[in-house]
């Protein structure tokens, strides 16, 4: 399962504070404690800062992250200037996050994903908006892995986010999700899956205990990305005793060095 | 005993909507006043829902059951409201701004202020500046509910209010603001009239801006 660690976003009040003051010990706190928990990416968003200034701080948190862990990053922006700028910075294959089916945004970034041989996270959105049902979700699915391979984006490096919703405002918000997640990988063996947890919980009460039930299920639809927060240690104890009950993990290995050292508590 | 429009407002307090069509079908049947059936029964248990939702008493499930109740309930009345000479209390047109879809927090204050007795024009999500001009000249709304849930988007709020001025409508309109990253000295710097911090706050706000009682 690929971990992308969360934590580095500027919308998170201490973080952006971080960005504006370009607060490096910070930042390498923050990187330092999400690689040892078990991320192998780290999310990087500066988008507090304003358009103008987002490439600046995005590529100050890109070489700050990669120069206290030495783990690549994800970087987080709808802006195609701050993310090539980023990918510049970027040593080794970076995460693209986002690309999406909107037409516009598609073109943009499809060849920074090319050129930069990136990892994508692909949304599953286009120009009509947020998909309101299944069908529509699986239909640009469907537009996105076949116009990144033919892009030149290889199979391996494509992980389509089904988009999560609120359960709360949508009843069904939840089901769709693992609906379309069973859907990538029965289609396009290879390609894979990533999603954020948390919007599936807004706006009811014990949020944890939704997300983490929701983490459940995903992977046994086949998820195999996620998009967490890697210091939350039951979530991730959780995303580790779901692989050895669904054999992703040889030997149980990762499983049992875990437990020695203390992450399944 | 509880009086039938007590229970009215309590039937949509707790969002069963059979029972707050069954006890407005017998307000109707005992010729008890429209005005009365709406202010006292419906809109008087969707201010408790607001408040309860503002305190974090209720979570936004138990929000919308209690909106579906009092939006049928209103079906059955809304025919006889124009005889009755209620008059709406104003009409407000609500959207999220340009290149944000979020409409999460956009439908709860459209809820609210329908639930207060706003007449609503839900433009939806995505929605650009020429369009909120296009609704205030138009269709001749007296405030504007601009949302935005990104950090990215918030921007064009600052268009939209630049945009009306530049179409010489801005003071024929209250301008009001909401979403997650937006604060009051946001709102201050882009001009707006008032900001809200969340649903059951935009309606107390947009009654301020539009001169009414609270």
């Amino acid at each position: 399962m690929l971990i992308i660690g969360e934590r580095i976003n500027s919308t998170r009040k201490a973080v952006g504070e971080a960005v504006k003051a370009r607060d490096t010990g910070f930042i390498r706190q923050e990187a330092i404690a999400q690689a040892e928990a078990g991320a192998h990416f780290l999310d990087c968003n500066g988008a507090v800062v304003g358009v103008e200034a987002e490439p600046g701080a995005l590529v100050w948190l890109v070489q700050t992250c990669q120069e206290a862990t030495g783990v690549p990053c994800a970087i987080d922006t709808p802006n195609a200037q701050a993310m090539e700028a980023a990918l510049k910075a970027h040593q080794g294959q970076a995460f693209i996050n986002s690309i999406t089916a909107e037409k516009a945004k598609f073109d943009r970034i499809l060849p920074l994903a090319r050129d930069y041989k990136a990892k994508v996270v692909a949304l599953c959105l286009d120009d009509s908006g947020i998909p309101q049902t299944l069908e529509a979700r699986i239909r640009n699915a469907d537009f996105l892995v076949k116009g990144l391979t033919a892009g030149g984006v290889a199979a391996d490096d494509i992980y389509l986010d089904p988009l999560v919703f609120p359960v709360s405002t949508s009843g069904e918000a939840g089901l769709h999700v693992l609906e379309t997640i069973r859907h990538i990988h029965a289609a396009y063996p290879g390609v894979h899956t990533v999603c954020g947890l948390s919007n599936i919980s807004y706006g009811l009460p014990a949020r944890k205990l939704l997300n983490r039930a929701f983490l459940v299920l995903c992977i046994g639809a086949g998820l195999d990305g996620v998009i967490a927060d890697p210091l939350d240690q039951p979530l991730m104890a959780l995303v580790r005793a779901g692989e050895v009950l669904l054999a992703r993990d040889e030997f149980c290995a990762e499983y049992i060095a875990a437990a020695r050292q203390g992450k399944l508590e | 005993m509880p009086s039938l429009l007590e229970n009215l407002a309590q039937y949509v307090i707790e969002g069963n909507a059979p029972k707050a069509k069954e006890t407005t079908d017998a307000l109707l049947e005992q010729h008890v006043p429209v005005a009365d059936i709406v202010n006292k029964g419906l809109i008087a248990g969707m201010e408790v829902v607001g408040r309860k939702f503002k305190s974090n008493e209720f979570y936004i499930p138990e929000v919308l059951i209690a909106a579906r109740a009092m939006k049928q309930s209103m079906e059955k009345v809304k025919p006889l409201i124009a005889d009755a000479g209620i008059e709406s209390k104003g009409c407000v047109a609500v959207g999220t701004v340009q290149g944000d879809l979020h409409d999460i927090g956009k439908n709860l204050v459209t809820m609210m202020l329908e639930g207060a007795g706003f007449e609503v024009i839900d433009m939806g999500t995505d929605v650009g500046p020429a369009a909120f001009v296009a609704v205030v000249k138009e269709k001749g709304v007296q405030a504007l509910g601009l949302s935005a849930l990104l950090t990215t988007t918030m921007p064009a709020m600052k268009e939209t209010i630049n945009a009306l001025q530049e179409a010489g409508v801005r003071d024929r309109v209250k301008v009001m603001v909401g979403g997650a990253p937006l604060t009051q000295a946001y709102a201050d710097e882009i001009g707006a009239d008032g900001y809200a911090p969340d649903a059951a706050s935009a309606v107390d706000k947009a009654k301020e801006l539009l001169g009414l009682a609270a």
